[in-house]
């Protein structure tokens, strides 16, 4: 398994594509730490037990990744638990969507302190001790609307694109110590984020995908463990696009 | 001459040094510059970071940047420790 003797923090795991990461992660060996929010940890502690069950190594730590303290304690904690942190995946994310318009300062401050900050914040926490061990793999979620925009998103399409920029000034800054940071951007998945949008918005977003289908939280899964797996070796500061064809 | 309580701290800094820039010993003296250590910048933040955690104190940026030799970073930490 390419991933044995790797630990990986996942964060915003207990459901939707970080949870399918997590497991996919654990799948090919790698001990996985699965954030997630504060006080609701009755998923997470469902994605640790099917990850023990399979073999694997985890364990659940809560933190708000927005927060920088709760972040640095989590990275903390992972490091103590397993030794090390050789992989971490930005996941978490939130979506507060409004026209331009009418979004709220709340609703702009909350979508970049969660997608956006939190990316910051965990990467740098993290970075210490990759550079320490001259290995890590970075990846974080981006998405489609990062990339070609969407009405209705400027907050999340900002945190996103942002994501994308950061991702390639800080794998420029590690790409001499072994530290490769990339970006997924996934299209259209259906998870409980997309459960949200209304069943005819649903069939009309799906006509604009050219492979025809909605994504499930495994395709993005299946590009995040390729990124980190050493098939990907040679590939640092690139955006790699999940989404059926919708941005080509 | 450096007295005794120096030379710990020399001694100290040039440890970290060749764990972080991969040199030899004895080629770390109080006049020896990270430049001739071939350090980028990426090591020399690394070096400070290890310098604030190994002797407890805060090196802020503007003072990081006039560390320029091994001993400019042993007198700073004498200073400030
Ligand atoms: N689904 C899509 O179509 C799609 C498309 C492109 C990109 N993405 C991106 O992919 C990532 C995962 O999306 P998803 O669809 O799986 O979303 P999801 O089902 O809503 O899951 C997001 C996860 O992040 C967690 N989270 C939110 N805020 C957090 C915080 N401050 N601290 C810690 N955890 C936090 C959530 O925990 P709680 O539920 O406990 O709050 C949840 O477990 C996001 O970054 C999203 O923007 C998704």
């Amino acid at each position: 398994m390419f991933l044995e003797n790797r630990v990986a923090l996942v964060t915003g795991a207990s459901q939707g594509i970080g949870r399918a990461i997590a497991l996919a992660v654990a799948k090919n060996g790698a001990a996985v730490a699965v954030n997630h929010y504060p006080g609701q940890s009755d998923q997470a502690d469902l994605v640790v037990e099917q990850i023990a069950m399979a073999g694997g190594r985890a364990f659940p730590v809560a933190a708000d990744v927005s927060k920088r303290p709760e972040v640095e304690e989590m990275v903390d904690s992972v490091v103590k638990r397993f030794g090390s942190l050789d992989i971490l995946i930005n996941n978490a994310g939130i979506t507060r969507d409004q026209l331009l318009l009418r979004m709220k300062d709340q609703d702009w401050d909350a979508v970049l302190a969660t997608n956006l900050n939190s990316v910051f914040y965990c990467t740098r926490a993290a970075l210490k001790w990759m550079l320490k061990s001259r290995f890590g793999r970075v990846v974080s979620l981006a998405s489609v609307v990062g990339v070609i925009g969407n009405a209705g998103q400027a907050n999340y399409g900002a945190s996103k694109a942002g994501i994308i920029g950061f991702t390639k000034c800080v794998a420029r800054e590690v790409a001499s110590r072994g530290i490769n940071v990339n970006a997924v951007a996934p299209g259209y998945i259906r998870t409980e984020m997309t459960d949200r949008i209304s069943p005819q918005a649903q069939d009309e977003l799906q006509g604009t995908i050219p492979l025809g289908r909605i994504g499930t939280p495994e395709d993005v899964a299946g590009a995040v463990v390729f990124l980190v797996s050493p098939a990907a070796d040679y590939i640092t500061g690139q955006v790699l696009n999940v989404d059926g064809g919708m941005a080509m | 001459m450096a007295d005794l309580n120096d030379q710990a701290i020399f001694e100290k800094v040039r440890s970290i040094i060749v764990e972080q820039l991969g040199v030899e010993e004895n080629a770390v003296a109080l006049e020896t510059s990270f430049e001739a250590m071939n350090a980028d910048s990426l090591d020399i933040v690394e070096l400070i970071m290890a310098l604030e955690e190994t002797f407890g104190i805060e090196i802020p940026d503007e003072a990081a940047e006039k560390l320029l030799t091994v001993g400019t970073a042993v007198e700073y930490i004498k200073a400030n420790s």
